[in-house]
């Protein structure tokens, strides 16, 4: 019996000693920064920086390998403490949000069938590419809203609408939108062409009442191409966003009414 | 040295660790869902086996029998390979970082668990040379492996499968692994166990 205990204790003792001796002279010393840098990271591991969540990126900003400021979910604030950690110039990223390109409500774009399926946007994509006559325009089933991690959207009158003020840029819902309608703009720019249909304007009429027919007035009314503040994809006219454009009264020109000053701020319900 | 090939073949096919023993099932359902996390399971499951085993019969040998105390046997292996895989968790972090990070997350998860424990069991209760209860172990790891291997590739294929709603999930993979089990049953005969 004695000899059990001692025998056992003999072990568990030779064992912790030999653990206790690897751990101090064996141990991996790991960066004290990488600490500090995670304390100051937001901790949403949404995967927006592009790494497999903040720990990740972490490590790989102490390392040396990442971008400072590729974090969208803290954004600048965190970016320069950061910076203050690593001693390194924080590369200034303006915040980024998501815009969904449509703004064909219920009322202003038709829908062709009665969809009663799975409440998903990419089942209902799959299933003859979804009820609404427009198969560009956001068909509201909230693929995006669920898979959001801030909650950021919502769905109204079967459009998906992001809450600027929410929404931290991880671009989650730009991958999962089955008609790839959700783009990461600038949360600066205030004027956006809420349209996603390439189509000439008849076609685009027939289904839409507020989709664009690619008039090219909004870059008339904006200093004509010179000035660059928009491109044409086919019949769709699109913000150049690395260069957008101020006046607000090209909105109220367009006629096909899809276009719209700061969407993403009246939408916080 | 036939010896050794009876000892492979019966460790790894006739009494399989997984298929026939039913040790070691935890991992063999909880690593099974992909072939490269499989691999990397089946890599720290044959390294810690053979480690842990050296080292049972090195304490079984040299410590509890010269003291007649056969009976703590269990605790004793408990302990030495708890405190075993910790030490190879930390020298291997220090010395070998690539293979700690293929095998690292892998190894707490098998500090003792049955398979490992097990196979320290089993060497007790056959007494054999130091060589022969090594070369088991490896064998049986070797066999865990392979069980794991073929049922991770199985795993993969029946995600795209479509079993009926009662059966998604664990419980075809579990009605798989008897499956599995029962055809390892046609290994038995195939060699005249020492084992």
């Amino acid at each position: 019996m004695i000899t059990a205990i001692v025998c056992i204790a003999g072990i568990g003792l030779v064992a912790s000693f030999v653990l206790a001796v690897a751990d101090k002279y064996l141990s991996v010393q790991e960066d004290p920064r990488i600490g500090l840098v995670l304390s100051e990271l937001p901790g949403a591991n949404c995967g927006g920086c592009g790494f497999a969540g903040c720990d990740a990126y972490a490590r790989a900003l102490v390392e040396g390998t990442a971008p400072n400021g590729a974090c969208p979910a803290g954004g600048e604030a965190v970016a320069a403490k950061i910076a203050g950690i690593l001693g390194v110039e924080a590369s200034a990223t303006e915040k980024r949000v998501a815009l969904v390109k449509c703004c064909g409500t219920r009322s202003e774009a038709i829908r062709v069938g009665d969809y009663n399926g799975i409440c998903d946007c990419n089942v209902a994509a799959m299933t003859a590419g979804g009820d609404k006559g427009c198969v560009y325009g956001c068909l509201g089933y909230g693929a995006c809203a669920n898979v959001c991690p801030k909650g950021a959207i919502s769905i109204y009158d079967g459009l998906a609408k992001v809450d600027k003020r929410l929404c931290i840029g991880c671009g989650k819902c730009v991958s999962v939108c089955p008609k790839k309608l959700i783009e990461l703009v600038p949360s600066s720019a205030t004027i956006h062409v809420l349209c996603n249909n390439p189509d000439k304007g008849p076609s685009v009429r027939k289904v839409c009442g507020v989709g664009c027919m690619g008039c090219h007035l909004c870059e008339k009314n904006s200093g004509g191409k010179e000035a660059g503040h928009f491109t044409f994809q086919g019949f769709l006219a699109k913000v150049n966003y690395s260069n957008p454009p101020t006046d607000e009264q090209i909105v109220a020109k367009c006629p096909a009414k899809c276009m719209s000053v700061d969407p993403l701020l009246e939408s916080g319900h | 040295m036939s010896g050794y090939l009876i000892i492979l073949v019966g460790a790894v096919l006739v009494n399989n660790f997984v298929l026939s023993r039913f040790l070691g099932c935890c991992p063999f359902l909880g690593v099974s869902k992909r072939t490269e996390t499989a691999l990397g399971m089946s890599g720290a499951v044959i390294f810690v086996m053979t480690v842990a085993s050296a080292v049972s019969w090195c304490i079984d040998h040299w410590l509890l029998k010269p003291n007649d105390l056969d009976y703590i046997h269990t605790l004793a292996f408990i302990l030495v390979i708890a405190a075993l895989v910790q030490f190879i968790d930390i020298a291997m972090k220090r010395f070998l970082p690539p293979l700690h990070a293929a095998l690292g997350i892998f190894l707490p998860l098998i500090t003792t668990n049955c398979a490992v424990l097990g196979v320290a069991e089993i060497n007790f209760k056959q007494q054999t040379g130091f060589g022969e209860a090594v070369f088991f172990s490896f064998a049986a790891a070797v066999g865990f492996s392979l069980a794991l291997v073929i049922f991770s590739g199985i795993r993969e294929k029946l995600e795209h499968a479509d079993p009926p709603r009662c059966f998604r999930g664990v419980a075809i993979a579990l009605v798989t692994g008897g499956l599995l089990s029962l055809a390892f049953m046609g290994f038995s005969g195939l060699v005249k166990l020492p084992y």
